[in-house]
């Protein structure tokens, strides 16, 4: 039973192993960096896939959680300490390798944050801000909760958007590539592209592996009952807000850690991946998805940023989202891949009649 | 500061307080009959102003005003029918994520429509230029054309709900929506008119303030969070608690001007919401218990 719950974990890289020899026979290896770039927007919907559909609270807000740790990162690792070059601390912290020396674009030498640390200044950053807005607004419930969250990701989005450091409404750019180990990086260039598409797979499938244990175990079960009948569960025992706190929490996590490697992915980061558009359109996702379904979200998280990043929708792009959102809610709150007509579909295939 | 510059500011504050008092009512009235926050509420202002605008290039300012909250007011209507009666049965959550979905459709249409350029509708008598001095202080004549719409929008509300049948039976329908269609209250019908009433006053509201504000496609999201935060801020469901509180935001708001940068205007009503709905999610005015209304 157990090795069940894996299979379709190893089926989906063997389908992505297949998708990338597929690619690159067919020379089309250019579709690989949007297939990246979903990659990485897919871990924001895992993330929000847990809160929304196992613990049944709405966030319309993660894109702030995407933007905060893209910026920490970008910010930390762009920014020049040759002013400080001297001082004891940025000395420390130059031999002990968390500060380099790079060049920039013009030649320039600059001193900043290597990737690492600022990864886990992001990851630190939105795990904090995540448990101090958590805290009190995960009480709230329906569309107060909607708004609350709402609000904060119109206020990420005005301070980015605002404050010089975070380049207003340039954004940031020349975010150098983020170089894990073994001289694996993540950079967005034509020469990364095969390698950087395993390395963000291996990311998601990691992400999926966590979440699926964590719906398979005693905090799954808990959510799933806090979701179904909330004050049932917390007469049995559940301390209901702590398990939805903590889920907001590891969400947020996830959509930074998104945020923090499309950014490096990229080389750059700008306030339209903190609009409450942004925000909606996760929502949309995990709503197309199934709700409660990892492995669908998975699928129409791939299949939608994909197709959007390839501009297929065209200037429709947000009205697609949106209208999506009113589609699946109107029609089949279950998801697309549970649909009544498909159920109908499947109804008459042997041996799924019970299902 | 002297005299002159507070009355000035203060101004300015009750000026966007009223109209953020208008966009609480609609959610109030919406809310009343349904028990859902309707998004799309920013959208109607918008919607109404761009109409309005359009319009006043072919036809007399009035008419063009009187033409573009008519259009609105079936588009609320239209919304109604069409997104929310179909699933009225679904849950409350599930209504409000159709209604963001709502908002996002009409934002974008509007972008097709009228692109991203900012617009204004001409002031309504006089010139931009063209003040009255109050205690020291000028003031822009179209402040008094928000005020006083929004006065007789008030007014007109009051007495509608209190003295029509039609305003008594939506007023039935919030109390309780079982007995209101016992008594013969065609529920449904109450619904889409009060979609359609939100929408014609969020019409109006954004054709007023059109030429102090100006309009862009998407202006709509920040104002019905503030409309909302003043909805929370007076009780949700309470129409004239939300005017108290829509001048309370505003001259807040106008303070916060006076001192800080402009760009964080909006964090502070976004801050004044958090802080409401986690310490007094039953409004200021209220003193029923807080459970009732999380429980919604």
């Amino acid at each position: 039973m157990r090795f069940a719950r894996y299979l379709p974990v190893i089926a989906a890289a063997a389908l992505v192993v297949l998708l990338q020899v597929a690619l690159s026979a067919a020379d089309a290896t250019y579709y690989m960096t949007q297939l990246t770039m979903s990659t990485y927007y897919v871990l924001v919907v895992i993330g929000l896939c847990l809160l929304m559909g196992y613990a049944g609270q709405v966030s319309l807000g993660h894109a702030g959680f995407f933007a905060i740790g893209g910026y920490t990162s970008a910010v930390l690792t762009t920014c020049n300490l040759v002013a400080w070059r001297d001082t004891a601390v940025i000395g420390g912290c130059r031999s002990l390798g968390l500060v380099v020396e790079r060049q920039d674009l013009y030649g320039h030498t600059i001193l900043c944050f290597s990737a690492w640390p600022a990864f886990f200044a992001a990851m630190l950053a939105a795990g904090l801000i995540a448990v101090l807005i958590g805290l009190p607004v995960i009480r709230l419930k329906g569309h107060y909760l909607a708004m609350a969250t709402l609000g904060f990701g119109l206020i990420i989005y005005r301070i980015v958007l605002g404050a010089k450091w975070f380049g207003q409404a340039d954004g940031i750019s020349n975010v150098p590539p983020f170089p894990l180990f073994a001289g694996l990086q993540v950079n967005g260039r034509p020469a990364f592209r095969v390698e950087n598409y395993y390395i963000a797979w291996t990311v998601v499938l990691a992400a999926m592996v966590l979440a699926i244990n964590l719906v398979h175990s005693r905090v799954g079960r808990a959510l799933r009952s806090i979701h179904q009948d909330e004050e049932a569960a917390h007469s049995l025992g559940v301390n209901t807000y702590r398990y939805k706190v903590c889920t907001f929490v590891f969400s947020a996590l996830l959509a930074a850690a998104g945020g923090v490697l499309l950014t490096h992915y990229n080389g750059s980061i700008g306030p339209s991946e903190a609009t409450v558009l942004k925000s909606v359109r996760y929502v949309a996702i995990v709503a197309v998805g199934g709700m409660g379904n990892l492995w669908g979200v998975l699928l129409m998280g791939m299949l939608l940023n994909f197709l959007s990043l390839r501009g297929v929708f065209g200037t429709y792009d947000d009205a697609v989202f949106g209208g999506i959102l009113i589609g699946i809610m109107l029609f089949a709150p279950q998801g697309l891949l549970r649909a009544p007509a498909w159920r109908r579909v499947l109804h008459w295939l042997p041996g799924r009649r019970h299902g | 500061m002297d005299l002159a510059q507070i009355v000035q500011y203060c101004l300015a504050g009750i000026t966007a307080g009223s109209v953020y008092a208008i966009v609480a009512i609609g959610f109030n009235i919406i809310y009343n009959t349904t028990g859902i926050i309707n998004f799309a509420q920013g959208e109607f202002l918008i919607v109404g102003a761009m109409t309005a605008i359009s319009l006043s290039g072919i036809m007399p300012l009035p008419a063009a005003i009187l033409l573009a909250v008519a259009v609105t007011t079936l588009l609320g209507g239209i919304i109604e029918r069409v997104f929310i009666r179909p699933a009225r049965d679904a849950s409350v959550l599930r209504l409000v994520v159709i209604t963001i979905g709502v908002s996002i459709v009409i934002r974008e249409a509007m972008l097709h429509v009228w692109d991203e350029k900012v617009r204004s509708l001409p002031y309504f008598s006089g010139t931009s230029l063209s003040t009255v001095t109050l205690l020291g202080a000028h003031i822009s004549v179209q402040v008094l054309w928000v005020l006083g719409v929004s006065a007789v929008i008030v007014a007109g509300l009051t007495l509608f709900f209190r003295y029509t049948l039609t305003g008594r039976a939506m007023r039935a329908c919030a109390d309780d929506r079982m007995a209101a269609s016992l008594c013969g209250v065609n529920v449904p019908r109450m619904v889409t008119l009060s979609f359609m009433l939100s929408a014609a006053i969020g019409a109006l509201a954004g054709c007023v303030i059109s030429p102090l504000t100006q309009t862009q496609y998407d202006m709509g999201a920040p104002l019905a969070i503030k409309g909302f935060t003043v909805a929370i801020l007076g009780g949700l469901g309470n129409s004239m608690a939300a005017v108290a509180a829509g001048l309370l935001l505003g001259l807040l708001e106008a303070l916060m001007v006076s001192q800080f940068q402009v760009a964080y205007k909006e964090a502070v009503s976004i801050v004044v919401l958090l802080l409401v709905l986690v310490f007094r999610p039953s409004g200021l005015f209220t003193r029923k218990e807080l459970g009732t209304l999380r429980a919604a």
